[in-house]
């Protein structure tokens, strides 16, 4: 397996969805390979620094000082409208 | 407001992005008898997380809020034929991605980069490019960076940049935390299609966050 196709593959193997040659194959090269290993670990942080800034419990104070009230009131008069 | 004896409290919230703090099966009856004040929690218990969410997907325009209006009245509407079979909550937040995603297919979007300039290269045998390896900052300096409030601010910025088929997928997948099938459904394309775009997605996230976390660049 080359660097590309490890790549390629990564998705699947942190879905579990590779079939297990090509999983064995996949794990080789990772032991192997400095570049596919850091590339894997630098996948795995970028997905969870992506979620870490989108994290809503964190930010919950701030999401509800974003909230205009002027919408909750629109909000509240379409469901008058909608009736 | 003054909750009427018929509306309850709402309760600690679980877990999930979409799992909020109203206990649904004590709820759901004040909704159904269109119980105004029901309604009014409801709205101001759900519009933090769900105005965020339309914003992730619509940005921080009107856009946002008038997707998130056309949600609440798909509830207001719905709600009565609302059979339980799902979480309250589940329903309400699947009726509010698809009214964003409505929006976006009519609006159309800008400042999108190609993803293709984002995905990794390789030399002719499949090798790494020539530049190697570029190593990154620790884990946990990473995690400490990721938290800062500006930070935040230009990741968000960054993924917003992302052509609207692939950061739709990894805001469903990975923000949302919808699985495989039911964002293929939200989006109407083979699983096996999701599965592909968010791959490239979470490569081209990784191409675009390198800058901020390599080491030497902070």
């Amino acid at each position: 397996m080359n660097c590309k196709e490890f790549i390629d593959f990564m998705g699947a193997y942190l879905d579990d969805d590779l079939p297990r040659p090509q999983r064995e194959a996949f794990e080789q090269k990772l032991a192997e390979c400095d570049y596919c290993r850091h590339f894997l670990e630098t996948y795995r942080q970028a997905v969870a620094v992506g979620k870490k800034c989108h994290n809503c419990e964190e930010d919950g104070q701030t999401l509800n000082d974003q909230v205009p009230e002027d919408l909750i009131q629109a909000i509240l008069h379409a469901r008058t409208r909608a009736e | 407001m003054n909750r009427s004896a018929t509306t309850p409290t709402p309760k600690a919230a679980a877990d999930t992005p979409h799992h909020w703090a109203i206990d649904e099966p004590d709820f759901l009856p004040g909704l159904k008898r269109g119980d105004p004040e029901a309604f009014e929690l409801l709205v101001r218990e759900q519009t933090p997380r769900l105005l965020a969410l339309t914003r992730r997907l619509l940005g921080q325009d009107q856009d946002a809020a008038d997707a998130l209006q056309d949600a609440f009245i798909q509830v207001f509407r719905g709600i009565d034929g609302f059979a339980g079979d799902a979480r309250l909550s589940t329903w309400i937040h699947r009726i509010t991605i698809n009214a964003a995603l409505m929006k976006l297919r009519k609006a159309g979007r800008r400042n999108e980069v190609s993803i293709e300039s984002l995905l990794p290269v390789f030399d002719a045998g499949g090798g790494p490019p020539s530049t190697g390896v570029v190593p990154w900052r620790n884990p946990e300096e990473v995690t400490d960076i990721a938290q800062r409030r500006e930070m935040k601010r230009k990741v968000r910025q960054l993924i917003d940049q992302l052509p609207d088929n692939y950061r739709t997928v990894l805001i469903l997948r990975d923000i949302e935390e919808l699985d495989t099938r039911e964002t293929a459904k939200l989006l109407d394309l083979p699983p096996g299609a999701v599965k592909t775009r968010l791959h490239r997605a979470r490569l081209a996230l990784r191409a675009i966050l390198a800058p901020l976390f390599e080491r030497g660049d902070l």
